[in-house]
């Protein structure tokens, strides 16, 4: 109860301080004179190693090209926490940061349920929130808001991705291994629409327990359908596991894998023995050009590892807000948002991308094919880069948007 | 008939035989909790946890132990893991009883359980913090590579030897707890601990050596799942929840039911997998609440 | 009346609940601390009170969150009858897993518990309304009795703050009553109060009941609060959550369980920032000291000095 006191007294005073500025008369430039964005990842959980500290890093770097390139007038704080893959944590947190700290901008946002939970937050304390990690296409969609960016990746563009790229390459045939729960059921449907419209079968499916630790005899069932593809409609743990099951079961090579959702991060796990040959979609490849191995260079001197699309996108949309607010003169919601929207981006992660009425920011994606073990030449030479996926093939078009906010 | 049912036999006999496997795995995981809880009347609950730590030793052994003494040669084989792991963790196993559980047996049992709980909280927080949560892989050894074509499917060489392995430690076990000299020391001193110490045998030593082996039973099917499964700090908890499931329905006293009931429901799960694979993780569930009000002391068991 | 202890403590709670907002504690982290509270109040009741330990006290409060989140937000009922829907059902789940498990006793009815409540996971996890994995999301804040305004953090709080007092209350009420007492005689000695009479079974299950009503209640609140309800409230480790909360504040004491859930939940929240997976490594710690050394509790501890000071 003493403890209730005086932690008491000090909030009371953080709270007089800022309560103070916000209420002068004459606003400066942005609030409390200090764009403050906040990284609300997953710091220690499933998803710590395609998001996590490297998203904290990812976003203090934008800041700090930022000040050097231009010579900002407003001071700019990064705050981070850990949600832990939680939507009740990633709410409250949202909650406090806006309403006690001052944050002005959230970023990450890995698992879609952090995602969709904070959100409607933003929206309610009319602040910005820039979706980098979560996948599901329902936060363009029905749960679409005037004040969220969806920068890296959804659902949608990773089933056109795989599944329209590896229907033309041959694999017409496909079987769905789908983790038990609304963001596998989604990917399987995506996925599957999307190869019957290019002329290929779905043989069937079958529903793991998520999480699921043996696929055994999931994927015995996958092996007895005879499908050229297996679809892996699952994420981080159940994927790998799956793989590497797949392989001991000698499924693998004669049937084809396409991993739906992974990370560079996961074919590091697996190693190149076992992932050799899979498909998978990304919106992002740290070696496929100059610029973008110049960044992931100075990404990895910080963390060690090379970046994921996540981390990417991180930088990139942090940068892309900065540079708004700093046209607008402003940090106020609307202005900036508006700003974000009619400003393309043109950097190493996008080029000539632009974020589209329901905050979906249209770019390219890439198919990926994970290298034989002998094909690697250097440390996290992972992928052949076959297809560029252009931009407007990979987001749900917008006569099919739920979005009440598209103008069909 | 098979028609009738949507499957061939081809499919149902490899999913009977990968129940079998599973079965066999669950049988040498919960076996180690079984011996725990039949003998000490102690639910471990960081079992989940020392099997994890069993299968980071092995892969501690082999990848990291090269890195940290320079040279290759140092790389500890699956084979010697399967010795060593067991070693190391049955003796901090002994750690745990000597220091913390035996300040516990005079109180209600509930404080035990408690106090593994607590344990294993701290054991996977502190390997989540050194490892992260990706998981690490752990190669299946060179000479169990490849599998065996049985005609209805083609069986991984490992899986064979799982099932080999855990049947043997699992009656070899049983063999010594229930039919040697030893075993019935055991027995007897958990059963009467005044009247067999008045005998003149050290019954705290017998304890704390239960203790141990039952922890060493976890670090075994640790070794033992760790080319299958990730290696990951939460690779036990995912577990635990299904090893307690078959050591409530086998029985709380009994190794030969928790050997039984843990093949048994590797069957079951299989057969629930071919015909509604959604209910494949709550068939478990179901199982054990029916046994626990039709039978509480589980199928084998004796209540105490 | 004399003015005891627990006058004074009740008077203390009263005191710091009303004003603690006023003096610029964060109003959302106060209210997750009273919801978590009562669960824990709820809890002690059934493990501190009548000496059953249920390891799935998660059902509970995971069922009346999804009920009442689904009640408010689809059916569109307002707060306060969202809140009645989903306490009344985990009454009815209480009084449903409560029949099955009070059968057996000790260590077999906490499994059956978690039987239980492990099973209604999965169902949750099924089902199309829970959301899955993504959550029962959006639940509005609408008007209370269709006048209070519960957009507005303060009105909320002291609602919140409400309910838990009169979960309190009735918890209060029932340890020192004649219920309260058998509950006491069969915790110290079963097979006396079975030979004195008593349908021990009966008292059992009213016990379950009423702590899952009040763990439901929790939950319900819950939702309101935080908007949304999710796999988290009915997962096997809130029913470890509540059993530390409990273990930690202080078994079988009145204001224990209240300290408790403060305590955790501050931690929590304050460590979640800084040091991530430590976290966890913290509570075990928490959970191995309070296990050997602390087996009181903080009330229990301050008690037990108190009497030695009154010496």
């Amino acid at each position: 109860m003493k403890r209730n006191i005086v932690s008491a007294a000090v909030v009371a005073a953080l709270i007089g301080s800022y309560a103070g500025v916000s209420t002068a008369a004459s606003a400066p430039k942005v609030s409390d004179g200090v764009v403050k964005i906040g990284v609300l990842t997953d710091l220690s959980g499933t998803y710590s190693d395609l998001a996590g500290n490297g998203s904290v890093i990812a976003a203090r770097m934008a800041v700090e090209d930022f000040q050097k390139q231009a010579k900002s007038p407003f001071k700019i704080e990064i705050v981070s926490a850990d949600h832990q893959n939680k939507g009740d944590l990633a709410s409250n947190k949202a909650r406090e940061w806006f309403e006690r700290d001052g944050v002005d901008m959230i970023t990450d946002l890995v698992t879609t349920s952090t995602a969709l939970a904070v959100m409607p937050v933003a929206k309610e304390k009319n602040r910005i929130t820039m979706v980098s990690g979560a996948a599901s296409t329902l936060i363009t969609g029905k749960n679409c808001t005037d004040t969220n960016v969806h920068y890296t990746y959804d659902t949608y563009a990773l089933a056109v991705g795989t599944g329209k790229a590896v229907v033309k390459q041959g694999g017409d045939t496909w079987f769905f291994l789908t983790a038990d729960y609304a963001f596998g059921h989604s990917l399987e449907k995506d996925t599957g629409d999307v190869v019957i419209a290019n002329g290929g079968k779905v043989l069937g499916s079958v529903r793991h327990p998520f999480p699921g630790t043996d696929f055994s005899s999931f994927l015995l069932k996958a092996q007895a359908s005879g499908a050229k593809v297996i679809g892996l409609a699952n994420a981080g743990t159940d994927t790998t596991n799956s793989i590497k099951q797949a392989a001991e079961f000698g499924i693998t090579p004669k049937q084809t894998l396409a991993g739906l959702l992974m990370f560079i991060t996961d074919v590091n796990t697996l190693g190149l023995k076992t992932a050799q040959g899979m498909y998978l979609t990304e919106g992002f490849y740290w070696d496929l050009n100059d610029e973008t191995r110049a960044w992931s260079k100075r990404f990895f001197e910080r963390h060690k590892k090379m970046p994921t699309m996540v981390h990417a996108g991180i930088y990139s949309s942090t940068m892309h807000y900065l540079q708004a607010v700093l046209a607008a003169g402003t940090d106020d919601t609307k202005v900036v948002m508006a700003k974000m929207k009619s400003t393309p981006v043109n950097d190493f992660f996008a080029k000539n991308a632009r974020i589209r009425d329901d905050g979906r920011l249209v770019h390219d994606f890439y198919l990926l094919q994970v290298k034989k073990p002998e094909e690697s030449k250097y440390p996290w030479d992972y992928y052949h880069v076959r297809q560029t996926i252009p931009a407007n093939d990979a987001v749900v078009p917008i006569a099919k948007s739920e979005c009440p906010l598209v103008k069909k | 008939m098979f028609e009738l049912l949507g499957i061939t036999p081809q499919g149902l006999y490899s999913q009977l035989l990968v129940g079998l496997i599973n079965g066999s795995f669950y049988a040498i995981l919960s076996l180690g909790l079984a011996v725990i809880f039949g003998m000490l009347n102690i639910i471990n609950f960081s079992h989940g946890a020392q099997y994890m730590m069993g299968a980071f030793i092995a892969w501690l052994g082999l990848t990291q132990l090269p890195v940290w003494t320079g040279s290759a040669d140092a790389a500890m084989s699956y084979w010697v893991a399967l010795i060593v792991a067991p070693l190391v963790v049955g003796l901090f196993g002994i750690l745990i009883e000597r220091t913390m559980l035996c300040r516990l047996y005079k109180l209600d049992h509930l404080y035990g359980l408690l106090l593994t709980f607590g344990l294993a909280l701290i054991i996977e927080g502190l390997f989540r913090d050194w490892y992260g949560i990706s998981g690490q892989r752990y190669e299946i050894p060179e000479s169990l590579q490849g599998a065996i074509n049985v005609g209805f499917m083609f069986l991984p060489k490992y899986r064979a030897w799982v099932i080999v392995a855990s049947l043997s430690v699992c009656f070899a076990t049983w063999y010594v707890i229930e039919r040697t000299k030893l075993g019935s020391y055991l027995r007897a001193a958990t059963e009467n601990p005044k009247l067999v110490q008045a005998f003149g045998v050290n019954v705290p030593l017998m304890i704390t050596l239960t203790y141990g082996f039952g922890v060493a039973l976890a670090a075994f099917a640790g070794v033992l799942g760790a080319p299958i499964f990730t290696v990951s700090p939460k690779m036990g908890a995912d577990l635990i929840i299904v090893v307690f499931a078959v050591v409530v329905i086998g029985g709380m006293g009994s190794i030969l039911g928790s050997i039984v009931t843990g093949l048994g429901l590797g069957l079951i799960e299989g057969l629930t997998k071919v015909f509604y694979p959604e209910a494949s993780a709550v068939v478990i569930f179901v199982i054990m609440a029916i046994v626990l009000m039709v039978r509480p002391a589980g199928l084998f068991g004796r209540e105490r | 009346m004399r003015l005891t202890r627990t006058h004074l403590g009740f008077a203390a709670l009263i005191a710091i609940g009303a004003a603690a907002p006023l003096v610029g504690i964060y109003p959302t982290f106060l209210m997750k601390c009273w919801c978590f509270a009562l669960f824990a109040c709820a809890f002690n009741l059934l493990l501190g009170y009548a000496g059953l330990l249920s390891f799935g006290h998660a059902a509970f409060f995971g069922a009346a969150a999804y009920l009442a989140g689904h009640a408010i937000k689809v059916w569109g009922l307002t707060p306060e009858l969202g809140i009645l829907v989903g306490t009344a059902f985990a009454t009815a789940l209480g009084y449903v897993f409560g029949s099955l498990a009070i059968r057996r006793a000790g260590i077999y009815f906490a499994m059956v518990t978690l039987a239980l409540a492990q099973m209604l996971y999965f169902l949750w996890l099924q089902l199309a309304f829970t959301g899955g994995e993504d959550g029962l999301q959006g639940v509005p804040r609408s008007k209370l009795f269709g006048i209070v305004d519960l957009g507005d953090n303060m009105n909320l709080y002291y609602v919140v703050f409400a309910i838990f007092v009169f979960g309190f209350l009735l918890i209060y009420r029932s340890i020192n009553s004649p219920f309260g007492q058998v509950l006491k005689a069969i915790r110290e000695n079963e097979p006396r109060a079975i030979s004195l009479g008593y349908d021990v079974d009966k008292y059992k299950l009213l016990a379950f009941v009423l702590s899952a009503a009040l763990s439901g209640l929790a939950g319900a609140t819950k939702t309101v609060v935080f908007q949304l309800a999710s796999l988290t409230d009915a997962h096997w480790h809130m029913s470890g959550e509540v059993v530390l909360m409990t273990l930690l504040g202080g078994m079988g004491t009145v204001f224990g369980p209240v300290v408790g859930a403060v305590i955790v939940v501050s931690l929590e929240d304050q460590l979640a920032d800084k040091v991530g997976s430590w976290v966890q490594v913290i509570m075990g710690l928490i959970f191995v000291i309070c296990v050997l050394a602390f087996r009181r509790g903080v009330v229990g501890e301050l008690i037990a000095l108190a009497r030695r000071i009154s010496r």
